[in-house]
């Protein structure tokens, strides 16, 4: 009996919240959809911001010899604008919409592991603000987002080294703590959806009746389950070398710079792919939604996923063509990049295949989904220039790179996921987005984007560098640095035409029905925006695309199907009471916290706050084992328990 | 236990969402691992004119290792009894476990400041002094998180959420695969990082 009251006088110090109203209710929240939408919000911020340090580098580079930002200024700012952009903007995006749609998509009530879930949100966040209070400690880091050894030991600029002895190993221990508390968010996430994709899936619903948005995610979690400890272990080193003096890519002592090129890249190349397969899953809802057909080779789609899963991790090498590896491994490395463009052009020639003769309607969503399936093309190809060794000598460090993941990146990721959120605001808010505001947006950012980047090709193979922070006038370059500043200052406006859409809508938007695009997969049958619960009665799958299947005849032509069809009701009548929803919890919260904590102790060398940080994580780590994920109903025996 | 697992949400594979995860997480800990162990393999001859793989004491890490490898044999026995519904038993090996995790520890412990002290060979001497002790520290983290993961279930014993009816039995289980994962990952390396370079250094 005692035991019990332990149990109970343990938990006073934070009392289990049990509402989930207002400010806290969000802070405690373990609900996959609100953790969803925090995880969007967030992205868009760090977006937003790593979008203006862009706007600063165009408008030093709009003209030659221009004076807005000096070099060390300048260096710092295109190492967080990739930073950013990579760590804090796309993959929480990303992230946004597998928490969000994932468990509505393959008929679950929530993810796996709720709390966990809670804690990536969390983490991931700790680890943004824990990045940009650099500021404070000397500067942020400055040797780019791939940051090579050895210039991370001596800083961007040796030449005019100004900076005061330690700022430069503080700035490469904010690189590398910054990075791996996001990755352990990553991490996190990874086993949780992997968890969520393999067990919780509603009945009927097989492998290959999956959505494909939810293959690319699983494929996305395995890629991010094995490429995040590689760059963990990489960036311990590199902590263990800017603070503690340790010798892993000194070549003073024995150690290999090239090594951290390995090692990132290793992990940089799958990263590329989990920045790109959301957004693949994402337009292979959309296209066949806005063509009314299905989607044109399913089977050809997920496989050529999962290859590109596998190939990923054999061609980091391509990186590194011009590091000296020599003949054989370049020419090996060359081929396999050669290869993986293959299962990239199954699906352009898929997606293409599902619009051909199609009944298209050109909603916003689907004109940014064709307009990936444009832009991201044109990346792909200059990606295979890239694989030719030769070729790729000369186009190595200078615009055309820039210009080419760009291409994909921006072109491919940010035109992706912003038809999705299109295409799910509805269901999220309840409320339809602004039509005419969301078509003037695509326009505005395809002309903007293809003149802030389109030009970047030209630079390239004129010559001009990148990570310069001025260039001479008599080059040539003039006249395509000042387009494609234009051209950056026309997506910004874009951008924000976006986030006024997006919150004006959400408040003041007309009321959208459940269905409102005449979709094919399951989130579309539950109400705009989803009870929390998600379901009264969890759907029955017995179709790829469910939905369809439920709404139409398999004919021809398809003619509705009578209403009442649905065997939902009998599979699992009776199952409303079994409803178990996690409770909120404090706990993942105050875990993140301890993380930047130990992180600003190693970055000042004081055990102490280190020693603090890791008691915060422990105490919440133990008391998170010791709360159930779900609290027994009030009225139920112990024996009951949920375990 | 009926009401439990009618309670219990059905999962596609038959396996509990907990036990699926851990598997996950284990199998991104293996890359973690690979990737230490590759950088200290390549560094290995890099000593910068210090001490080399010839300091180690293979006979007592030997002790050490076994000591180790029969927490892995604890573990079993404290995951049998709570099988058995025998929370006695349960307590007992859990503690045991729990602390000859510990005695590993206080041996690493006891065998970095000989290596510190006595041979001068400090975490900044060479490319292979950084790479051997960030190394096998990382996988200490890895044991001391498992003693503390093992204190947990010991004390949720008397707190209920370990029953004698045999709920709790999941968390317990969990935790073993962790703490033989540990445990394999330790003979890895005890014969990468120690037997081997030893071997060709002398
Ligand atoms: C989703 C959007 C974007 C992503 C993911 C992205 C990603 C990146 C990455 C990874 C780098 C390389 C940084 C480095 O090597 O250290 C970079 C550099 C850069 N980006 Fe972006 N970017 C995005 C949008 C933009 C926009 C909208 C602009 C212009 C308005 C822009 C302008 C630049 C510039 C000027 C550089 C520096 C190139 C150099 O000096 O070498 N980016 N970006
Ligand atoms: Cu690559």
């Amino acid at each position: 009996m005692s035991a019990v009251e332990d149990r109970q006088g343990g938990s006073n110090l934070f009392r289990r919240p049990s509402s989930t109203a207002g400010v806290r209710g969000w802070l405690t929240t373990t609900d996959h959809k609100r953790i969803g939408i925090m995880y969007f919000v967030a992205a868009m911020i760090f977006f937003m911001v790593a979008g203006i340090e862009a706007l600063l580098l165009r408008l030093q580079l709009a003209t030659p010899e221009a004076q807005v930002l000096d070099s060390d200024i300048y260096s710092q700012m295109f190492t967080m604008h990739g930073v950013t952009m990579i760590f804090f903007a796309l993959m929480p995006l990303s992230a946004a919409f597998f928490n969000y749609l994932l468990p509505l998509m393959i008929g679950a009530r929530d993810v796996a592991f709720p709390r966990l879930n809670a804690l990536s949100l969390w983490v991931f966040i700790a680890g943004g603000i824990f990045l940009y209070s650099a500021i404070f400690f000397g500067g942020y880091p400055d040797t780019s987002w791939v940051n090579y050894a050895p210039i991370q030991e001596v800083g961007a600029d040796p030449a005019g080294y100004t900076l005061e002895s330690g700022a430069q190993s503080n700035r490469m221990l904010f690189y590398s703590l910054g990075i791996q508390i996001a990755g352990v968010a990553s991490l996190a996430s990874a086993v949780n959806f992997i968890t969520t994709i393999l067990n919780m899936r509603a009945p009927g619903m097989t492998f290959m009746r999956m959505p494909v948005f939810v293959w690319m995610t699983l494929v996305v979690s395995f890629l991010m389950l094995f490429a995040m400890p590689i760059i963990g272990v990489a960036l311990w080193q590199l902590m263990f070398d800017a603070g503690y003096e340790g010798n892993f890519f000194r070549p003073g002592a024995g150690g290999e710079p090239i090594l951290w090129q390995h090692l990132f890249w290793l992990f940089g190349h799958p990263e590329v792919y989990i920045l790109i397969l959301p957004a693949f899953g994402i337009i292979s809802e959309i296209l066949p939604t806005f063509s009314r057909k299905p989607l044109f080779g399913y089977a050809a789609i997920v496989f050529s996923g999962v290859a590109i899963g596998f190939l990923g991790f054999g061609v980091w090498a391509h990186h590194m063509f011009t590091s000296g590896l020599g003949p054989v491994a370049n020419a090996a490395f060359g081929l396999t990049t050669m290869f993986i463009a293959v299962p990239t052009g199954i699906k352009i020639f898929n997606w293409l295949g599902t619009m051909w003769f199609g009944t298209l309607r050109y909603r916003v969503p689907m004109m940014f989904a064709i307009g990936l399936v444009a832009m991201f093309t044109i990346g792909g190809l200059s990606g295979v220039t890239h694989a030719i060794v030769p070729h790729n000598a000369q186009q190595h460090e200078t615009y055309y790179v820039v210009a080419h993941f760009h291409y994909v990146l921006f072109g491919g990721s940010v035109f992706g996921l912003f038809a999705g959120t299109y295409y799910w605001f509805p269901k999220v808010f309840g409320r339809m987005y602004n039509e005419r505001l969301g078509q003037a947006h695509f326009w505005l950012q395809l002309i903007g984007f293809n003149l802030a980047f389109g030009p970047q090709h030209i630079l390239g193979l004129e010559g001009m560098p990148r990570r310069y922070y001025t260039y001479p006038p008599g080059m040539g370059w003039d006249l395509w640095n000042l387009v494609s500043t234009i051209g950056g200052f026309i997506i910004a406006l874009a951008v924000l035409l976006f986030v006024i859409n997006l919150i004006w809508s959400a408040r003041k938007g007309p009321a959208a029905p459940e269905d409102p695009w005449d979709a094919r997969t399951v989130e579309w049958m539950t109400s705009s925006p989803p009870p929390q619960h998600n379901w009264d009665v969890v759907p029955t799958i017995s179709h790829r695309d469910e939905l369809w299947h439920r709404k139409y005849t398999d004919e021809e032509v398809p003619r509705p199907v009578p209403a009442g069809a649905s065997p939902d009701h009998e599979a699992s009548a009776g199952a409303e009471e079994d409803i178990h929803l996690p409770d909120p919890s404090w706990w993942p919260l105050v875990l993140a916290a301890g993380m930047p904590i130990a992180s600003w102790g190693v970055v000042v060398d004081s055990w102490w706050l280190i020693g603090a940080g890791i008691v915060v994580m422990l105490f919440a780590g133990v008391a998170w084992g010791n709360e159930p994920a779900t609290e027994p109903e009030h009225d139920e025996q112990p024996g009951t328990l949920q375990p | 236990m009926a009401t439990e697992t009618a309670h219990a949400p059905q999962t596609n594979f038959n396996v509990s969402n907990e036990k699926m995860g851990m598997w996950a997480f284990l199998g991104s800990e293996l890359l973690f691992f690979g990737a230490f162990i590759t950088v200290y393999l390549i560094y290995v001859p890099r000593t910068a004119d210090g001490p080399g793989p010839e300091v180690f004491d293979i006979p007592f890490t030997s002790v050490s290792t076994f000591i180790l490898l029969m927490s892995s044999l604890a573990m079993v026995l404290a995951l049998a009894g709570i099988q058995d519904r025998d929370l006695r038993r349960f307590r007992t090996w859990t503690l045991a476990t729990a602390l000859m995790g510990l005695v590993f520890l206080g041996g690493q412990l006891y065998e970095f400041t000989v290596f510190v002290q006595q041979d001068g060979l400090g975490l900044t001497t060479s490319a292979f002094s950084t790479a051997f002790y960030v190394l096998t520290s990382f996988h200490k983290v890895h044991v001391a998180i498992g003693v503390l993961m093992l204190g947990t279930l010991w004390f949720m014993s008397f707190t209920g959420r370990i029953r004698a009816d045999g709920h709790g039995t999941n968390a317990v289980e969990n935790v073993g695969l962790y703490w033989h994962f540990v445990d394999i990952i330790w003979i890895v390396i005890f014969t990468i990082v120690y037997l081997i370079p030893v071997d060709l250094a002398t």
